[in-house]
């Protein structure tokens, strides 16, 4: 319904009249704002969420490094966006499903997906629950309730619409939070979810990453107005601005969001303040299109040093525990990263098999073909090869390191 | 046995599906409780409730993006998009993200759930927009199943299938046929086979081959043939993906023949799948070329709707064609 008030006189409005705040809660040196209160936040989670920050940091420097070695095809950094991403996640239940992106490896290593199964699929091998099929930081997990990652940006925004529509029919007090950054925004796919969660009430958290640039284009570029909060109000949903490197108050949020959703089946907006600290991926240098002292200013900023000043003020972490967890991490995902690589590709017969629930009889004779002609010249296939003929495999172990 | 045109069959079918399984939920634009514009979905809300079938907002991306995760959550979708012709802005949704949820994920997810109706083709005074048949469009992309019924009592079992599929199934309605089509249509649930074709009426001359509403004018063609002493054996094809192989080729193989006929352009058309394949499956028994019979490679016109459409004439000539080559 419109409603509408007359007016007598051509008076356009710009929107200028509304101002979206940032809602903060922790210093920089990690004290609380004056007459800011913190969250309800048990020592253990408190540990759990900087924990996580931390693996999630050591994971994406070493796998850079990794990828810039050539031992990784491909790879992308959540870097400087740890405490809006994990802050989120840890405001969720468990068994509440997240729809991400692709820069929200946080939210997988706070669920408790481990080394192990992020380098499965990094490496394309055959534990990789996606069988080798997706190009690396494309995960997903049935039992963690994290929706598999595509490609294609926003798309996945009007099926979290359409994903919380299902958790409200089932009645199980269930929500979905969907992340993206602030140019998959842009994408009509964001228009069309948005307008249909409101219309149609269903329990959804659109959580914008709102980290200042898509690849190189800055966000002035990307949008006129102030940010992507105010188009909450076209929508008539509920929106809330929050530093995105401020752990309280993301996690103070997105409760208070979630409660929304599940309580009163109503979306919710969140945009999230932060910057990318990192490249945009390993394909990307951001020295051609934005300023070292930038990137300086933000990375005094950081996430994890602000959340790690309040666990020391809340005598909850030392420097003997930072050092013991960055060692012990950084030894585990190594060790975990050349069992991943070692590990044989999925079979050929994977290439043909979940295009349908069953192989269909033109798509089994296509693959009957290859068989026959792997066979001709192995040594031109050799990760198809060897799980045709064992002998092959042997043979061709050497060839078949590098990137994937 | 009732009597039902083709809406009252789709109707009917929607009606056995939502009344079987509460996962069962129908939407799209004007869907709720006016029923759609062609009135597929009459009487839906009022026995159902707004919560299992309702109108969603003017966003085709938007309805089916909605529909992909309904169905990753486990629910079964039916998806209504208005005409064919509108089904573009969610060929991303479509293409890249219904067609590959289960492949892309290692089948850890999947859409299988998920059921897309749309009326197609033309015949209808319908001009560029409401006439167009894209089914060449999507049987490019490996994850889809595609299905075209001819008649109410295969529109009703056909779309009891696709919404009990476990894959993705794209279902375009021949809407010249809505209210023109009529048979007997069993009130009792049943279903047809997707990925099968049918033989409907046998023949040793020559095959011809088609789908949907075009299935009607390869009936007059063939009747024309019949009294020059042709013996046609028609195909109706129903699926388009997967197609149904080996029942075209025995078919070829018997008669040494084969015309197809569709009313989408030439270039790019399913005719040339089926073309191409059947002359690597059957070279040595083709006695002429094979004959493609399909609109003109241009946009669907209004006024000369009926010079551009391949009627039942220009079958009936590419027959003729074929068996003096």
């Amino acid at each position: 319904m419109t409603t509408t008030q007359d007016i007598h006189a051509p008076d356009f409005l710009a929107g200028d009249e509304f101002s979206i705040p940032t809602f903060r809660l922790l210093r920089q040196d990690g004290t609380l704002f004056e007459g800011a209160e913190a969250p309800t936040l048990e020592r253990d989670q408190a540990l759990k969420i900087y924990r996580t920050m931390i693996a999630t940091r050591v994971l994406d420097e070493r796998m850079m490094a990794a990828q810039r070695q050539g031992r990784l095809s491909f790879y992308m950094q959540c870097t400087g966006e740890e405490a809006a991403v994990i802050g989120a996640a840890a405001a969720l239940d468990d068994a509440d499903m997240i729809m991400s992106q692709y820069r929200e490896q946080g939210a997988l290593v706070y669920r408790g997906f481990s080394y192990d199964e992020f380098m499965n699929q990094l490496f394309g091998n055959e534990l990789d629950y996606g069988k080798g099929r997706q190009m690396p930081i494309h995960y997903g997990s049935r039992k963690l309730h994290y929706m598999t990652i595509s490609s294609p940006l926003a798309t996945q925004i009007p099926q979290a619409a359409g994903y919380a529509y299902g958790q409200k029919m089932a009645g199980d007090g269930h929500c979905t939070l969907c992340f993206f950054g602030e140019g998959a925004a842009s994408e009509g796919d964001f228009h069309a979810a948005l307008n249909m969660a409101a219309v149609h009430e269903v329990p959804v958290i659109f959580f914008c990453r709102n980290n200042g640039y898509a690849i190189s284009t800055p966000s002035i570029e990307q949008f006129a107005a102030d940010g992507v909060a105010p188009r909450a109000f076209g929508y008539r949903m509920h929106v809330i601005r929050v530093d995105g490197n401020d752990i309280l108050a993301v996690l103070s949020a997105t409760r208070e969001a979630r409660r929304i959703a599940v309580e009163e089946n109503q979306p919710v907006l969140i945009e999230a303040m932060t910057y990318r600290l990192a490249a945009h991926s390993s394909s990307d240098d951001p020295s051609g299109y934005r300023s070292k002292k930038e990137e300086e200013a933000w990375r005094e900023k950081d996430p994890i040093l602000r959340m790690q000043h309040w666990l020391v003020a809340q005598g909850w972490w030392n420097d003997d525990e930072e050092k013991s967890l960055q060692e012990s991490l950084r030894r585990e995902v190594l060790e975990t990263m050349k069992r991943a690589e070692k590990r044989p590709p999925p079979p050929l017969d994977s290439l043909v098999t979940d295009v349908y629930a069953d192989v269909t009889p033109a798509l089994q004779r296509q693959l009957d073909r290859l068989k026959t002609h792997i066979r001709k010249y192995p040594e031109a296939y050799p990760r198809g090869a060897r799980s045709l003929d064992p002998d092959v495999s042997a043979h061709d172990d050497a060839a078949n390191e590098g990137g994937a | 046995m009732p009597t039902m045109n083709m809406l009252q069959a789709i109707n009917n079918a929607l009606d056995i599906a939502m009344a079987e399984d509460e996962k069962v939920i129908c939407f799209g634009e004007d869907v709720g409780f006016f029923g759609g514009v062609f009135r597929a979905t009459s009487h839906l809300q009022e026995k159902y409730g707004r919560a299992r079938c309702f109108n969603t907002p003017l966003v085709e991306q938007g309805i089916i993006g909605f529909a992909n995760g309904l169905a990753a959550q486990g629910s079964v979708p039916v998806a209504e998009i208005q005409f064919a012709d509108y089904i573009f802005p969610a060929f991303d949704q479509i293409v890249n993200e219904t067609a590959k949820y289960r492949y892309r994920s290692g089948d850890l997810f999947n859409v299988g759930g998920l059921t897309i109706r749309a009326p197609y083709g033309g015949g209808i005074s319908g001009g560029h927009y409401h006439s167009q048949s894209p089914e060449a469009y999507f049987a490019h992309t490996p994850g889809l199943k595609i299905v075209v019924p001819r008649n109410p009592y295969q529109a009703k079992g056909l779309l009891l299938s696709a919404i009990r599929d476990p894959d993705p199934v794209l279902f375009f309605e021949p809407k010249r046929l809505y209210r023109a089509s009529t048979g007997e249509v069993p009130e009792e649930d049943y279903q047809l086979p997707i990925g099968e074709a049918e033989v409907i009426r046998e023949g040793t001359d020559i095959t011809v081959l088609g789908w949907g509403a075009q299935m009607e004018v390869i009936e007059r063609a063939v009747e024309l043939a019949e009294k020059e002493g042709i013996s046609c054996e028609v195909i109706d094809l129903r699926s388009i993906l997967p197609w149904d192989e080996d029942t075209v080729a025995e078919s070829v193989l018997k008669t040494g023949r084969l015309v197809i006929t569709h009313e989408a352009p030439l270039t790019g058309g399913f005719a040339g799948e089926i073309a191409a394949t059947i002359q690597e499956r059957c070279f040595l028994y083709l006695e002429s070329p094979i004959a493609r019979v399909t609109g003109l490679d241009t946009p669907f016109p209004l006024t000369l709707e009926k010079e551009y459409l391949p009627d039942h004439l220009k079958i009936f000539e590419a027959i003729k064609a074929s068996v003096a080559f």
